[in-house]
Formats: structure tokens, C-alpha cells, sequence
């Protein structure tokens, strides 16, 4: 049981259906349109390791996070949680493994109900997940999980416009806490904080996955960042995962061309005054996305196969999966 | 050297049912002719207040209690408003974060790159499409003929920054304001961005306030940079010696915060606590409450900017007693 992954995803697809409403269609002649958002995905996610995914706006990374935790289910492939693939449906075996997990979001200020109070935020997974809680014992849940984060019990009756950004984070963070969950997806949770405060949530994050062993799958646009969280890295181009592997050695060592593109474009704090080599072009639309290789315009390597053959993940020797024709071949 | 912009003891309120707020404090800077000043912070700390205030934009209740601001060796502060809504443009562009709601969706990119360039040069229409061909060249627009006839909806978001990028130089300024130029895009983008500003203050001798939050984009991108703290100037100097070896705890701290790559998961420094809001700016240096290194005297005297090594360092580590 103990090399069983904590989350696994098998050539799990998703498709979003974006056509044009049915009487427009039938008018203008335009068939169905079928956005691709994510595309042979797989991966694991051991117990108490972070997994990070990495890529630029429309790269599919926020779909896998919600597939992840089930609120999308795969329109392909399978998504297993603890070795068995998950429930759909609201029934007690979906209610089960859903306490198991949860999600953090990107905008503090969006993800709180600003006509609750901090104790009624935090509680709401408790109340739900397990009625029959007495009152007195959710309350003192509530002040521990409040310490946990590193704010005061008392902060308990306090509105969330009361608190600061990266209050508010940790706000979140206790609320995903409250259900004693193994399995954390945290959206961009630092992306919208200052540095400071960026640096005292990223800190908090990691303290607690040391002290509660924590699985996290970690979802952001910043290398640096992700550098810092991950113990395994995922780059998605355009629904793709181009590089899976362990997070140093891709840092160190990018294979793939775009996560190479990507790390020379991530401004380098050390080498001030210094030039970097221009990124050529910009990623196309998911919706008609190139054909063969999705990132063949962009890339300096491309071959007449890349424009024509999809490049299929293969492991590479060192625990990394890439998928490039020019790749270990 | 003759500064460009130069921005003399600038004071900004905001006048309220409860008295004065003051956004930003005694701020004085300058930015010479081909240099990108970069202006840092975090939330709060009054960078685009400064720039707001430059361009002559300060809506109520906000506006300038004291200070001066200097184009050119003239004062533009107490212009009336129909002098400064000809200067703006004319000889300061501004570069906002979202090009989306800087762009006006009705109007093709040709469209408002003519009407701007004819609003302040009196040329011909051919001579002004042919200026604006020539822009949309110069911003690293591929086929810009094309490009001229499209709405601001068919251009990616990068493509959209440059279309907001020819517009601010439409009337080749001496100074563009750009506030969180690349905030709203994705790195690869933003490194093209990078890229592009450098290259016009080089070739066109534009001076830069390049607002960000990002050290990253001003280590990149700027000669000299200003920290800013609760509407104040912390230190402000050459980039390369503020970025590696920084004098105010405020800028230690800071750059210690960011996470850098290759760095290998060693733990991030933290400030803790958070930038005070502006109606509890604590007295003293507004610092002090968050300061490792905090001195009898920080919360009761405001330290004086003092020249430390070719820089400017408000802080009482670095006070005339510590100078020898």
C-alpha cells in the first residue's frame, strides 16, 4: 500500500464544449466547437510530497487542479485518489473522499463571504462534514486551527474586510485545514499577495505540510515560486504536459525547449544589466491550437515531424517524462 | 546633469471627513534623459500615487499638499488642467497595467493611433496612418498593416500592451509613466515587454518611471530604482548595488522575500507583519514596528534621507552618527 500515489491521473482528458448558442449555429452553419483544455495528462502524486504545474495563462493547470479534487470529471482517462478511481455524484462515497481534500484559491477577497465572520468561515467545513459536532467543540477547533496559521482565537469574530491580504490567505488556509484533509490543490495561492507576505504564506505552507504531511498539488505561473514549494514539477503548454519530473533537476536541467523558454524568460533578480535571449512569439488560442507539437511555431527546434506527428511522453532515464521528438530519441 | 523629471519634496493627501491621509511623504526624485527609473513597493505604498500625481491626474479628494514637479526645468504641478491635458501625451505618454480597458473596444488599433497622433501634431491623415505603420514597426507588431485595421479584441494581451505602448508614443514624449506595465502578462510576454521599453529609452532617449511591484522586471529593466514604504522613499540608487547589497532593513527584507531560482527551497526570509494602512502609519520611522534591527530613536524621529554610497538611505542605521 505505501507506494500507492495519493493522486494519480491516467491520460485523463477534459473538453469544454464552446459553440455558439444552437440558433446562431444552425444560422451561420457553424459546427460544434470542442476546446481541447486538457490532453493526456498523467501523473502521480506521492503522500506528504508537493507536485507543482507549471505554465502561462490558458495552459490547462487550473483544469487539472479541478479535476483533481472532482469538480470536473475527466472526459477521458481516469483520476485516481488513494488507488481508487473517484466517485462522481453527491453520494457517501463522493462525500467520503471530499473530506479527504481541499482547495485554496487564488483571491483572498473573492473566496471569503464578506457577511460571515472568520468563525463561521472556518467552521462551515466542520458543520457540513460533521454534524454532529458540538458547539463548544467547534468553537475550540475553530481557536486551534486559528493558531495553526499563525492568527489569534480571538480573530474568531472579526469580519474578513478587517484582515489584510495575506490575513485573509491564511484566513483560507484554515478553512481548508478545518476538515483534517490529506490532499490540499492550491490554485495561485500566493499570486495575488505582496512579496512579504507572499514569503510569510509560502513559509506557513511548508511548515505545515512538514508537521501535518501534507500532499499538496500546487498550481502556479512563477518558477521561482514553485521552486520553492515543489518537490515534483509538471510544465503544461496548452493542455499538454510537455516536462514531468523531479523539481530540481528539471530546474536545473530543462529538457523540454519551452520549459527552457520559460526559465530564460522568468527575470533573473542576479544578473542585473546583463541581457537574456528574446522569447519569440506568443501562445496560440486553445481553440485552434498547432497542429503536431502545440508549441512547434514557437519553437527553435522544430523538425517537419514536429509539425505534423503529437510528440508522446516518454521517460527520459533520470525520473523525467517529456514529450519533444528531439527528447531522448 | 540636468534631470529630465525631476520631483521636489512631493506630498499627496487625501482629504477625508476624518482629516488629511497622506499617501505619499516628502518624495524627491529625478530621472535624466534615456534612464528608466524604477519605482518598487508593495501594495499601499504610494507608487502610483506618485505617478498619478505626475501625470497631473489626481482625482478628489486626492491631490498635492506641497512639493514641486519639474518637466524639463518648468513646473507642472500647478498647470491649470487644459495646459496639462495638452502636456500629457504630448511630452509624458502613460503605460497602464491592463491594456484591455486602455484601449477603446470600438475603435480599430489604426483608428486611435491616427486620432491621437493628429490630436497633438498637425499633419495630414496619410502622413499620420503612415506614422502610425511606422509605430506599430517599432513596438514589434508582425505585419502591421494588418494590424491597423483590427479591433483591440483580435490582439493577444501582449500584442494589446504594445498597441498601448505605440499610443503613449505617439507624440514621441520626453517621459512615459508605465505602471505595472507587465503586471497583467504572462513571462514570456513580459520578457518581450522588457525588451521593448529598454530598447526605447535607448534608441529615443525616453525617460522611464517604470512602476512595479516586481524587483525581478526593475533589476531587469532599470538603471536606478526607488523603494518605496508607506509613501515614502526607503533608499533609492543604482539598481545593481541596491538589489545585491541593499542598506534599508525595509529593501533587505524585501529582497530576501523573493523567491529566486536555484536557490534550492532554503527558507525565505519573512517581514513579518504587513505595510501599515494610511490611517495608522506609525510614528517615527513607519518602518519600525516591523524592523529587526529597530534603534531608541526609530519611533519617534522620521529618518532623513542621507547619501550613503553613491545612494540615498532614510534609515537611522545610516544616520550622520554612523556615516565616519
Amino acid at each position: 500500500m505505501a507506494d500507492v500515489p495519493l493522486l494519480e491521473f491516467a491520460d485523463v482528458g477534459r473538453d469544454f464544449d464552446v459553440s455558439q448558442p444552437w440558433l446562431e449555429r444552425v444560422l451561420s452553419r457553424l459546427p460544434k466547437q470542442r476546446l481541447v483544455a486538457v490532453d493526456d495528462a498523467s501523473f502521480r502524486v506521492a503522500r506528504g510530497r508537493t507536485l507543482a504545474l507549471v505554465g502561462e495563462s490558458g495552459c490547462g493547470k487550473s483544469t487539472v487542479g479541478r479535476l483533481a479534487v472532482g469538480l470536473y470529471k475527466p472526459s477521458r482517462g481516469t483520476v485516481r485518489f488513494d488507488g481508487q478511481p473517484m466517485p462522481s455524484g453527491s453520494g457517501r462515497e463522493t462525500m467520503a473522499v471530499r473530506r479527504r481534500m481541499q482547495m485554496i484559491f487564488q483571491d483572498p477577497y473573492a473566496s471569503l463571504n464578506p457577511r460571515w465572520k472568520v468563525d463561521d468561515i472556518v467552521a462551515e467545513p466542520l458543520r457540513v462534514q460533521n454534524a454532529a459536532m458540538s458547539e463548544t467543540d467547534r468553537a475550540e477547533r475553530v481557536a486551534a486551527l486559528l493558531r495553526q496559521v499563525g492568527l489569534a482565537p480571538a480573530d474568531a469574530r472579526k469580519f474578513p474586510h478587517e484582515f489584510s491580504g495575506g490575513q485573509r490567505q491564511r484566513i483560507s488556509i484554515a478553512r481548508a485545514l478545518s476538515s483534517e484533509p490529506e490532499f490540499l490543490v492550491c490554485d495561485e495561492p500566493t499570486s495575488a499577495l505582496d512579496v512579504s507576505v507572499q514569503a510569510q504564506v509560502l513559509n506557513l505552507m511548508r511548515d505545515l505540510q512538514d508537521r501535518l504531511g501534507l500532499t499538496y498539488l500546487f498550481i502556479s505561473h512563477n518558477l521561482a515560486v514553485v521552486e520553492y514549494v515543489a518537490h515534483d514539477l509538471g510544465v503544461m503548454y496548452l493542455g499538454r504536459l510537455v516536462e514531468v519530473g523531479p523539481a530540481t533537476t528539471i530546474l536545473k536541467d530543462p529538457a523540454h525547449p519551452y520549459t527552457r523558454m520559460l526559465l530564460a524568460a522568468v527575470p533573473d533578480l542576479a544578473m542585473t544589466g546583463t541581457s537574456r535571449t528574446p522569447v519569440a512569439g506568443e501562445i496560440p488560442s486553445p481553440i485552434d491550437r498547432p497542429s503536431g507539437c502545440a508549441f512547434h511555431p514557437r519553437c527553435p527546434h522544430a523538425t517537419e515531424r514536429c509539425r505534423v506527428e503529437t510528440p508522446v511522453a516518454k521517460p527520459i532515464g533520470d525520473g523525467r517524462v517529456v514529450a519533444c521528438h528531439l527528447v531522448g530519441s | 546633469m540636468s534631470a529630465l523629471l525631476e520631483v521636489r519634496h512631493l506630498r499627496v493627501a487625501f482629504e477625508t471627513r476624518r482629516g488629511p491621509l497622506v499617501a505619499v511623504d516628502d518624495i524627491s526624485l529625478q530621472i535624466g534623459e534615456g534612464e528608466i527609473l524604477g519605482m518598487v513597493g508593495e501594495s499601499g505604498a504610494g507608487k502610483s500615487v506618485t505617478g498619478t500625481a505626475i501625470l497631473g491626474l489626481l482625482e478628489p479628494p486626492a491631490r498635492i499638499t506641497a512639493g514641486e514637479i519639474l518637466l524639463e526645468g518648468s513646473r507642472i504641478d500647478n498647470l491649470a488642467p487644459e495646459a496639462m491635458r495638452r502636456l500629457r501625451g504630448k511630452r509624458i505618454g502613460a503605460i497602464f497595467q491592463d491594456p484591455l480597458t486602455a484601449l477603446d473596444p470600438l475603435f480599430t488599433i489604426g483608428q486611435q493611433l491616427v486620432e491621437t497622433i493628429l490630436t497633438h501634431d498637425a499633419v495630414g491623415a496619410r502622413a499620420a496612418r503612415d506614422r502610425a505603420l511606422k509605430l506599430l514597426g517599432e513596438v514589434g507588431i508582425p505585419a502591421p498593416e494588418k494590424r491597423l485595421d483590427q479591433y483591440p479584441h483580435q490582439l493577444s494581451g501582449g500584442m494589446r500592451q504594445r498597441v498601448v505602448i505605440a499610443l503613449a508614443l505617439c507624440a514621441e514624449p520626453r517621459l512615459v509613466i508605465a505602471d505595472e506595465p507587465t503586471t497583467a502578462l504572462d513571462v514570456s510576454t513580459q520578457a518581450q515587454i522588457i525588451e521593448l521599453l529598454k530598447r526605447l529609452a535607448r534608441t529615443r532617449g525616453t525617460a522611464v518611471l517604470l512602476i512595479t511591484h516586481d524587483m525581478g522586471v526593475i533589476a531587469e529593466t532599470a538603471d536606478r530604482v526607488a523603494v518605496l514604504y508607506a509613501g515614502r522613499i526607503a533608499e533609492i540608487g543604482p539598481v545593481r548595488e541596491i538589489v545585491h547589497a541593499p542598506l534599508h532593513p525595509y529593501t533587505t527584507g524585501l529582497m530576501g522575500a523573493i523567491p529566486k531560482l536555484g536557490a534550492l527551497r532554503s527558507r525565505l526570509a519573512q517581514i513579518d507583519g504587513a505595510m501599515p494602512r494610511l490611517d495608522a502609519i506609525p510614528p517615527g520611522c513607519a518602518f519600525h514596528p516591523r524592523c529587526t534591527q529597530r534603534l531608541a530613536q526609530c519611533d519617534r524621529e522620521i529618518p532623513r534621507a542621507v547619501a550613503v554610497d553613491g545612494r540615498e538611505v532614510a534609515c537611522w542605521l545610516h544616520g550622520e552618527s554612523s556615516r565616519g
